[in-house]
């Protein structure tokens, strides 16, 4: 009973802060909602057992990935509030409220239909069909699964963030190294256009004088 | 109201599509790309819960991992995804997902 009251509360707290992203005018209010619904699932994780992913749902979700987020916002200037009344597409909103609901309704009655449960097979058998409950805590289970049958896909996932660092500093940088021996000028955030006027109309064939640069690549 | 309520996966499940249902509709509704990152953050968390109910369902730890992979994958997919949303706003400022439905600056 207590455990149902806490998925109760959990659930109602992940429901309200999702409905407050989507629908909170200000940025920054869409992010601390965020955090609100990432602590909600951190409270499911732990209601399952699942202490390790509560943890970093914690440190990782809200801690890093949703401050991320707050930089950006404020980096950019954005956190203004946005007015929800344009609607450059006639019908857009009515038309996605009705998707969403269209999902909601049919994953539900999925759900509710299949009254079997979960079919399929355990996939990590390695640890034992026992594995809640033979005396390892979840930080051991998952730690002896994801080094011998993930393994490749760990070492994967290694690749994947050195990608997306390299990945990150790449779009974002500005200028590059040629470019401030050619112009002997600093840095700029607003850079001024890197083509001369005019090539970029229509008749950009013939060669401007300089050679063509990137813009932000 | 019965006297004791046993929490099952399907509580789990029909929470999920509820939370993946309002961030797809978010993601349709919102024009600031920014926040419809934070749209695709709640589908993606909505999917998690319902990886780890299907792992205490069937005592299986490959349901968490599979949140662990995903974890990962949405780190960096914010992280590229915020890089370019900061290319795009040092070209022009306050740019919407309509404003760039063309792949040239």
């Amino acid at each position: 009973m207590a455990e149902f009251m806490t998925f109760f509360v959990a659930a109602v707290v992940i429901v309200t802060g999702g409905l407050g992203v989507i629908a909170a005018r200000n940025p920054v209010h869409s992010a601390l909602f965020l955090i609100q619904t990432l602590i909600g699932v951190a409270v499911l994780f732990v209601i399952q057992e699942a202490h390790f992913l509560a943890a970093v749902q914690v440190v990782v979700y809200a801690g890093a990935i949703v401050i991320l987020f707050l930089f950006v916002i404020m980096l950019l200037g954005v956190d203004k509030a946005e007015d929800l009344g344009v609607e450059p597409i006639a019908g857009q909103k009515p038309l996605a409220a009705v998707i969403g609901a269209a999902l909601a309704a049919g994953g539900i009655i999925t759900v509710v239909a299949a009254v079997d449960g979960a079919t399929g097979s355990v996939s990590a058998p390695g640890i034992g069909e026992d594995a809640l409950d033979n005396g390892y805590t979840d930080i051991e289970r998952i730690g002896r699964v994801l080094f011998t049958d993930y393994l490749l896909a760990f070492q994967i996932t290694a690749a994947l963030l050195t990608i997306a660092v390299v990945g990150a500093v790449v779009l974002t940088r500005t200028v590059k190294a040629d470019d401030l021996l050619d112009d002997l000028e600093p840095a700029s955030m607003d850079l001024a256009p890197l083509a001369p006027a005019g090539a970029n109309d229509e008749d950009h064939h013939e060669p401007v004088d300089e050679p063509a640069r990137g813009e932000v690549v | 109201m019965p006297a004791e309520l046993e929490l099952t996966t399907s509580y789990y499940l029909v929470l999920s599509a509820l939370m993946f249902a309002i961030g797809a509709a978010g993601l349709l509704i919102r024009r600031n790309p920014l926040v419809m990152f934070m749209c695709v953050e709640l589908m993606l968390n909505a999917v998690n819960i319902s990886f780890v109910a299907f792992g205490a369902d069937l005592n299986d730890v490959g349901g968490q991992l599979a949140v662990f992979f995903v974890l990962v994958v949405a780190a960096v997919e914010v992280v590229v995804g915020l890089a370019i949303v900061v290319a795009i706003n040092r070209r022009r400022r306050d740019a919407t997902a309509d404003d760039v439905a063309l792949l040239r600056g």
